[in-house]
C-alpha cells in the first residue's frame, strides 16, 4: 500500500513558483487547489529543490523561507541547504 | 477640496473583553499587549495535580518566596507580546546581519590583529555556554513563573539567550576559526578561570525558586557580565583595533539595554508590593552579587589585566544603583 | 549568514554547532538533579545525541520569518477591523463558531505554551529542548493572535467577552480543560506523546482545517488569516511530534509498551475532545466545507493509516480505539448539537434548529444515521419552537469522570441506547461515557478521581460568586451559576430572536443599502 507524502501551502505568488518546481521535480505529483490553499501529493516521496525554485522565482531562495507559506505536511522530513524532502518508508 | 474617507460607522457594544475592562477600571480600548497578557493564566478549578510534585497546583504562587497581591503588576514596559517581541528582534536581526555581511565583504575579521583575536577567543567565545545556561534557567522561570506577564517575558528572554549563543558562535565563523569553538568549550569545562562561573550557572539549574533564578541569572549575573563585556571590553577593543567586535556583538549590546528596562520594572514592582519582598530581593542580590564578582574576576583579568578590579567595581556600582532606583537598597 | 565558512558546513553540521554544541553535561550539579523529571515515567533514553533535529531553524532565521508572518497577519487584521470585516461573514450564526473557538481552543494554546516551556526545561538533549522552546513561543503566538483577531468581533457580538473568566468555570469547557490539565500534569514523555504526537500530529488536521477552511468559506478573513498563519508553525510542531515518537521508540524496546499505552489513551482523549469541532462543522458553519464524517475519513482514517503503517516497524499498532472512532463518526456531532440545543440558558453561544436545506445536507452526508436517529428530533423541535415552546432542559447533565463530556454517546452496537459504564473505587462510584474512558480510569484511578465536575460542584455549593452565603438555608445553587460564570443573558438562548441576529441584520443593511 503506497502512502502519499504531501505538502500544503497558502496560495500566493511565491507558492505558485514552489508548486511548479515540485511538479517539475516529482513525476506522479498531484496538485489539488482549494480556497486559499494548494496541496501537492506525491506517492512515497516528495522533494523540493532549491535550484528549481530559484529558477521559477528568478531570485535567490532559502528553503527555510517555505516556513512563511506552509500549512501542513505529511511524511518524515529531511532538510538540507539544497533539498527539502518528505517521505514515508513503508 | 475636502477629502472625506468614509467607512460605515457602526457603534460597538463594548470596547474590550470583560476581564480587561475590569482591570482597566472601565470598558475602554486596550492595547494588543494588554489583551494578550492580562489575567489569562487559569487560577482555579484545576483537574489534576502535577504527578511529579503533587503538593502543588498546575500554576502555583508557592514556587517562590516572593509574594504579590497582583502578579500582573510584573508588566513588561517594552510591552512584548509575541508580535511585539518578534518584530523588535527581526529589526535587530536585520541590522546584525548587515554588520556581519559588511565584516565579511571587507575582510575585516581577517585583518583583525592577533592580539584582538586572542581576546575574542579567550574571553568572548566561552560566553556562548553562559548564554546556553541562561537559556535553560530562563526556561525554568518561563515554566514556573506565575502569571502570563512574567512567564511570557522570561520565555522570550530564554530564546534571546539562544540567539545570543548563536551570534557568539557566528563570531568564530566570521573569523574563519571553527577550531576555536572546541577550545572555548574545553576552557568552559576545565580551565580554572571559568569554573566559578560555570558553578554559578549550574547551581541555578537546581534552584527551585524561580524568582531567585530570575534575579541571580538575569539581574545580577547578566547585569554585571554584559556591561563588563559588551560595554567595557568592546570599548577597549574598539579603541585598540577598530569596531569589528562591536559589529559582531551588536545584538548583545542593544539587547542588554532593553533587557535591563524590563528587569528594573519587574524588580520595582516586586519591591513595591511589600517589605518582605524588599528584604528577600536585597538578600538575593547581595548573595549572588558576591558570588558573581568572584566568578567574573578571572574573566575580567583576562579582559583587562590589571584594570580588572576597577572595571568590575564600576559594573557592580552600576548594578547597585539600578537596584536602589528600583527600591531595593543593598 | 557567513557564506564562505557556512557553506563548508552542511545545514545539519551548522545547526549542530548552533545548538547541541552549546550544551554540556553538568558536573557541579548532578545531571539527574538538573533534569529531575526524565526518569520517573519508566522511559529509557541511552543517548540523547541520537535525536534528529527536524526543522533546523536558528534564532536569526526564526525571527526573520516569523516577523514576516506577523507583519502580514496584523496588516490584514487592521484592514479587517477598519472596514467592519465582520459584516462579510456569510450569516450571523457563523459568529457562534468563534465563541466556541475562543472559549475552547485559545485557553488550550496557552496551556500548550506553558507545557512546552516546561518541556524546553526538562528535556535533557539540546535538540529537543530547543525545538520545544520554539514551540512554546509559537503557542504564545497562537493564543495571542487568536485573542487579537477575535477582539474586533467582541466589540459587536455577545458571548465572547468573558472567555478568560469562563475557561475554568463554564460547564462545557471541562472536556478541553481536563484534556490539557491531564497532559500538563503527566510526565514530560507522556506530555510529548499526548500533545506533540497525538494532538499535534495525528489529530491536528481535524482541529484546524475545519476551523480555518470554515472561516475561509464563510467570509471570515480575520480568523482565516490567523489560522493559516498559525498552520505554518504547526508544520514544525508536527515534525517535532513525529521525531519524538521515533526517538523514544528507537532508544529502547522497553519503551514500546509504555508509548503504545499513551498513544491509545491520547488518541481517545483527543477524539472525545474534538467532538465539538465536528459539531461545529456539521451544524454551525452556515457554508459547510465537508462533513465531520468526511474529515475523519480523510484526516484520521487515511492519513492515520499512512502514519501507523510507517510506525509499524517499531511495533506500534493502530490505536485501540480506532474502530470505535470510525463507528462513532456518524453519531457524535448530532448527539453534541442536540445536547447543546437543549441548554439555551447555559451557553454563551446561540443554538438553533437547522434549516430544512441544512437537514437535507445532513441526510446526504450521513445516510446511515441521520434520517433514522436524528432528523425526527430536529423536526419535532422546529415545530415546538414555532409554537413558542422551544425545548429547554433545565436539569444538570451527567459527565464522564475521565473525558468530562456529558453522557450522550450511544452503545457501540445500539444507537438507541445511551452508553454508561461505571466502577467502584475506594468506596465511591464513578461514571464513564465509554469503554476507553473506563480503561483510562482503571489505569490511573488516583489521577482521575481528582477531576472537577461542574454539575457536582454546582450542587455542592461551590459555584456561586464571592459574597454569596452558600450556607444560608434558602441557598439555591441553580440561581447563582450564571453569575458565577459571568454568563451574559444576551449571549444565551436561540439565535432566532437574539441581539446578534438583529444587530448583524441591521448593520449589514446599513452597509449595503441606502
Amino acid at each position: 500500500m503506497t502512502s502519499n507524502a504531501f505538502i500544503a501551502f497558502q496560495k500566493n505568488e511565491e507558492t505558485r513558483c514552489i508548486v511548479e518546481a515540485i511538479v517539475d521535480d516529482n513525476p506522479g505529483a498531484i496538485v489539488v487547489e482549494q480556497p486559499a490553499m494548494v496541496k501537492v501529493d506525491v506517492p512515497e516521496r516528495l522533494v523540493i529543490k532549491r535550484a528549481t525554485v530559484e529558477e521559477k522565482m528568478g531570485r535567490d531562495f532559502d528553503l527555510q523561507e517555505l516556513q512563511i507559506h506552509l500549512i501542513t505536511i505529511s511524511g518524515h522530513l529531511d532538510e538540507t541547504d539544497e533539498e527539502f524532502t518528505l517521505s514515508w518508508q513503508s | 477640496m475636502q477629502l472625506d474617507l468614509r467607512t460605515i460607522a457602526i457603534k460597538p457594544l463594548r470596547q474590550t473583553y470583560g476581564h480587561i475592562a475590569r482591570r482597566l477600571g472601565a470598558d475602554k480600548p486596550a492595547s494588543r499587549y494588554i489583551e494578550a497578557t492580562m489575567d489569562l493564566q487559569p487560577v482555579e478549578n484545576f483537574h489534576y495535580r502535577p504527578t511529579w510534585e503533587p503538593q502543588y497546583d498546575i500554576f502555583d504562587p508557592r514556587h517562590t518566596k516572593i509574594v504579590m497581591k497582583d502578579w500582573y503588576a510584573l508588566k513588561d514596559p517594552r510591552q512584548f507580546f509575541y508580535g511585539g517581541w518578534t518584530l523588535a528582534r527581526a529589526r535587530m536581526q536585520d541590522a546584525v546581519e548587515a554588520d556581519f555581511s559588511l565584516v565579511e565583504e571587507m575582510s575585516l575579521a581577517a585583518a583583525y590583529p592577533d592580539e584582538g583575536k586572542k581576546l575574542v577567543r579567550d574571553v568572548i567565545l566561552p560566553l556562548r555556554h553562559v548564554a546556553w545556561g541562561s537559556n535553560i534557567n530562563n526556561s525554568y522561570v518561563g515554566a514556573y513563573g506565575y502569571g502570563i506577564a512574567i512567564s511570557q517575558a522570561a520565555t522570550y528572554a530564554s530564546m534571546d539567550q539562544l540567539g545570543i549563543a548563536q551570534y557568539i558562535t557566528r563570531i568564530a565563523m566570521a573569523f574563519d576559526d571553527l577550531e576555536a569553538l572546541p577550545v572555548a568549550k574545553a576552557a568552559w569545562l576545565e580551565e580554572p578561570a571559568w569554573q566559578e562561573l560555570r558553578r554559578y550557572v549550574e547551581d541555578l539549574m537546581v534552584e527551585k525558586d524561580w524568582f531567585e533564578v530570575l534575579v541571580a541569572q538575569n539581574y545580577v549575573l547578566e547585569g554585571l557580565l554584559y556591561p563588563l563585556i559588551y560595554d567595557r571590553l568592546n570599548g577597549k577593543l574598539n579603541a585598540l583595533h577598530g569596531p569589528v567586535i562591536s559589529m559582531l556583538t551588536r545584538f548583545q549590546g542593544e539587547w542588554q539595554v532593553e533587557n535591563a528596562k524590563w528587569l528594573d520594572a519587574v524588580l520595582k514592582a516586586a519591591a513595591a508590593d511589600n517589605r518582605d519582598n524588599v528584604a528577600t530581593l536585597a538578600g538575593w542580590i547581595k548573595t549572588w552579587r558576591d558570588r558573581a564578582v568572584t566568578a567574573l574576576k578571572p574573566i575580567a583579568e583576562k579582559a583587562f589585566g590589571e584594570d580588572a578590579t576597577a572595571a568590575l567595581d564600576e559594573v557592580v556600582q552600576q548594578l547597585e544603583r539600578r537596584a536602589a532606583k528600583a527600591g531595593v537598597a543593598l | 549568514m557567513d557564506m564562505k565558512v557556512a557553506k563548508k558546513l552542511g545545514l545539519k553540521e551548522r545547526y549542530a554547532l548552533m545548538t547541541r554544541d552549546l550544551a554540556w553535561d553538568t558536573t557541579y550539579q548532578p545531571m539527574d538533579k538538573v533534569f529531575p523529571q526524565v526518569s520517573y515515567e519508566g522511559i529509557k533514553i541511552h543517548d540523547w545525541n541520537k535525536w534528529e533535529d527536524p526543522f533546523r531553524l536558528t534564532m536569526d532565521a526564526y525571527w526573520k520569518y516569523q516577523a514576516e508572518k506577523e507583519r502580514k497577519l496584523y496588516a490584514i487584521l487592521d484592514a479587517f477591523n477598519q472596514n467592519n470585516g465582520h459584516l462579510t461573514v456569510t450569516d450571523g450564526r457563523y459568529i457562534n463558531v468563534l465563541k466556541l473557538f475562543l472559549g475552547s481552543t485559545s485557553p488550550l494554546e496557552l496551556m500548550a505554551a506553558r507545557g512546552f516551556t516546561n518541556m524546553g526545561r526538562q528535556m535533557v538533549g539540546a535538540g529537543p529542548r530547543v525545538a520545544c522552546l520554539m514551540q512554546a513561543v509559537d503557542e504564545y503566538r497562537h493564543f495571542q493572535t487568536q485573542i487579537h483577531s477575535i477582539s474586533n468581533y467582541n466589540k459587536f457580538y455577545n458571548g465572547l467577552d468573558e472567555f478568560a473568566h469562563q475557561q475554568s468555570r463554564m460547564w462545557y469547557l471541562s472536556d478541553g480543560k481536563s484534556f490539557f490539565d491531564d497532559a500538563i500534569t503527566a510526565g514530560p514523555f507522556e506530555f510529548m506523546v499526548a500533545i506533540g504526537f497525538a494532538f499535534e500530529y495525528v489529530l491536528t488536521n481535524i482541529l484546524f482545517v475545519p476551523f480555518i477552511s470554515g472561516a475561509a468559506y464563510n467570509g471570515d478573513m480575520a480568523a482565516m488569516t490567523v489560522g493559516f498563519s498559525a498552520q505554518s508553525d504547526e508544520a514544525r510542531h508536527m515534525t517535532l511530534g513525529l521525531e519524538c515518537i521515533k526517538f523514544i521508540l528507537e532508544q529502547d524496546p522497553d519503551n514500546l509498551p509504555i508509548v503504545q499505552r499513551w498513544i491509545d489513551k491520547w488518541t481517545w482523549r483527543g477524539t472525545r475532545k474534538l467532538g465539538s469541532v465536528g459539531m461545529m462543522m456539521d451544524y454551525m458553519l452556515p457554508k459547510r466545507i465537508m462533513s465531520f464524517k468526511e474529515a475523519w475519513e480523510m484526516y484520521f482514517e487515511q492519513n492515520g493509516a499512512a502514519l501507523f503503517n510507517d510506525l509499524a516497524r517499531y511495533g506500534i499498532t493502530v490505536p485501540k480505539c480506532f474502530a470505535q472512532t470510525v463507528a462513532e463518526k456518524e453519531h457524535v456531532t448530532h448527539q453534541s448539537w442536540i445536547g447543546f440545543y437543549m441548554k439555551p440558558d447555559s451557553t454563551n453561544f446561540h443554538t438553533w434548529v437547522p434549516e430544512p436545506e441544512e437537514l437535507d445536507w445532513l441526510s446526504e452526508k450521513y445516510p446511515n444515521t441521520f434520517d433514522k436517529y436524528y432528523r425526527p428530533t430536529f423536526e419535532h423541535w422546529a415545530k415546538t419552537q414555532k409554537a413558542g415552546k422551544r425545548f429547554n432542559n433545565k436539569t444538570a447533565p451527567m459527565n464522564c469522570q475521565v473525558c468530562l463530556n456529558t453522557m450522550k454517546y450511544n452503545e457501540p452496537d445500539d444507537p438507541m441506547k445511551t452508553c454508561f459504564r461505571s466502577t467502584k473505587y475506594k468506596g465511591e462510584k464513578y461514571h464513564f461515557c465509554s469503554d476507553p474512558c473506563l480503561e483510562i480510569f482503571e489505569n490511573e484511578p488516583e489521577k482521575y478521581v481528582q477531576a472537577y465536575i461542574s454539575s457536582h460542584q454546582v450542587l455542592q455549593g461551590n459555584c456561586a460568586p464571592e459574597g454569596v452565603d452558600t450556607t444560608a438555608p434558602d441557598f439555591n445553587p441553580a440561581e447563582h451559576v450564571a453569575a458565577y460564570w459571568r454568563l451574559d443573558p444576551n449571549a444565551t438562548g436561540d439565535f432566532d430572536g437574539s441581539q446578534d441576529q438583529a444587530n448583524f441584520a441591521a448593520w449589514r443593511d446599513q452597509a449595503t443599502k441606502n
